[in-house]
């Protein structure tokens, strides 16, 4: 144990999960110190091995997410990239799409840096606990809309978004569907195929209980390449006798030497995950958020927002105590309790004004599938001794 | 023993990854090697596979969508 760990609650699993399963840092230390070599650039025996590498975490993740072929998962640095990648690379001046009011930054941003350049751009407006009803999307649709993208699970109060019916309801108006799975991959199932998804952007290091710097997007087989041009281009060792790059998957879409000590440790983490089961993993956090929301509802003072029904959402809640400053709040439960965890607008102010927690925010537990029971009375506890009473 | 095998060639490392474990999991024997010098490549291995999987190797191929180079055979 580092000195950090000491006896510290990691309650902020929806930035990064931690811990990582067993394997993950053992795999990455195993490619720095015995493979190492460069995929894709070398023939020998060594490059080959780093490729197998990558391509375990591409088999492990298409597994995970229902898609039946491994090289229409591309890598890249997080769920951030894979989001532009898609977002620009799709949308063109005039063109419309359409996003819920609880996206991340991750996607909004891209959407109004396209939105200067033409692009349409509506929102549809979720209820004050982040919930999107079909209907309003239907009814936000107009000619031009050309894509929907939507988060999957709200980082903020963990609702999760109905995908499955959004999905359908954009094949049947021809539209591509994007989804952000950030906060769900690993954590709620997936099936990229039932749940209608042409372009699944993930990130490696939260509930794919991965490292940092790994991410990417899962292509469905309605997404023609041929239309969706790369962010970057560059070196992919194939194709080197050629100064454009590759049209063909992954390499159009994975230019530049990739993290292979990252998708080393991925392949380990998705791995595990697949060995216990999304299923499983989702069971107990179920247990877990509806520990914690009952906890919090015998704290005086305490707003819990988000659905409040832990069926519906992902281990993720996000709670006010009246009177009182989410980051004040928040320093007590470090410095008092020893509870880390992320206080303020968690990236997402679209969503903090939709739930009207906009501009000071909200304190946010986010359990992880390590995180016990016994662990989210620790953390009622102490939300309790700093709200000074029970209700 | 070359002159009994081919060689898939193809355009990334990653194809023929994907091919040697679809190739696998029918039982057919392969193996990731570099491409020989006298057949051109741009990624720098191929599969080598017994000659007799050829049909094999190319309806494998074919069901995964993958455009290949070409298969050559060994001498
Ligand atoms: C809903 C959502 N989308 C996107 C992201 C971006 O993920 P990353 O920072 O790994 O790119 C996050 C996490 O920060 C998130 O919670």
């Amino acid at each position: 144990m580092t000195p950090l760990a000491g006896r510290v609650l990691y309650l902020d699993n929806a930035a990064t999960s931690w811990p990582k399963p067993p394997g993950v840092a053992e795999a990455m230390t195993a490619f720095l110190a015995d493979v190492g070599a460069n995929p894709g650039r070398s023939g020998h025996r060594r490059a080959v091995e780093a490729a197998r590498l990558v391509f375990d975490a591409r088999e492990g993740i298409a597994e995970l997410v229902g898609a039946s072929d491994p090289l229409r998962v591309v890598f890249g640095a997080n769920a951030t990239e894979a989001l532009n990648l898609a977002l620009v690379g799709l949308l063109r001046p005039g063109d419309r799409v359409l996003c819920s009011s609880m996206e991340h930054n991750a996607v909004m941003r891209p959407l109004r840096a396209l939105e200067q350049r033409g692009v349409g751009v509506d929102v549809v407006a979720c209820s004050s606990t982040g919930e999107l009803a079909v209907a309003d999307v239907e009814a936000a649709m107009r000619p031009r809309t050309r894509v929907i993208v939507l988060t999957h699970a709200s980082n903020v109060t963990g609702t999760i978004l109905p995908v499955a019916a959004v999905g359908r309801l954009a094949r049947d108006r021809g539209l591509l569907f994007c989804v952000d799975a950030a906060q769900t991959a690993g954590a709620v199932p997936i099936d990229v195929v039932a749940d209608g998804i042409d372009l699944l952007a993930f990130t490696g290091h939260k509930g794919l209980l991965g490292p940092m710097g790994t991410g990417g997007l899962v292509l469905g087989d309605r997404v023609d390449p041929a239309t969706l041009p790369p962010l970057k281009r560059g070196g992919t060792g194939s194709r080197s006798s050629e100064e454009l790059q590759p049209d063909f998957l992954p390499d159009k879409y994975e230019a530049g030497t990739p993290n292979v000590v990252g998708l080393a440790g991925l392949a380990a983490a998705v791995r595990w995950v697949l060995d216990r089961g999304v299923a499983d993993v989702r069971r107990h956090e179920i247990a877990l958020t509806r520990r914690l929301l009952t906890g919090l509802a015998g704290i005086e003072g305490v707003t819990v927002h988000g659905p409040g029904d832990a069926e519906r959402q992902t281990a993720t809640v996000s709670f006010t105590l009246a009177g009182r400053d989410p980051a004040e709040v928040g320093l007590l439960l470090e410095e008092e309790h020893d509870v880390l965890c992320r206080v303020g607008l968690h990236c997402a102010p679209a969503a903090h004004r939709t739930l009207g927690t906009f501009p000071s925010g909200t304190i946010r537990f986010a359990p992880g599938v390590f995180t016990t029971a016994e662990d989210v009375d620790r953390a009622v506890a102490a939300v309790r001794s700093i709200a000074g009473g029970t209700r | 023993m070359s002159a009994s095998h081919s060689v898939v060639l193809v355009y990334t490392v990653a194809h023929a990854i994907r091919i040697e474990r679809l190739l696998a999991a029918r039982g057919a024997a392969c193996r990731l090697i570099p491409v020989p010098r006298h057949l051109s490549s741009d990624c720098g291995v191929c599969v080598r596979i017994d000659r007799a999987d050829t049909p094999l190797a190319r309806r494998v191929i074919a069901e995964a969508g993958l455009d290949i180079e070409g298969i050559a055979e060994l001498r």
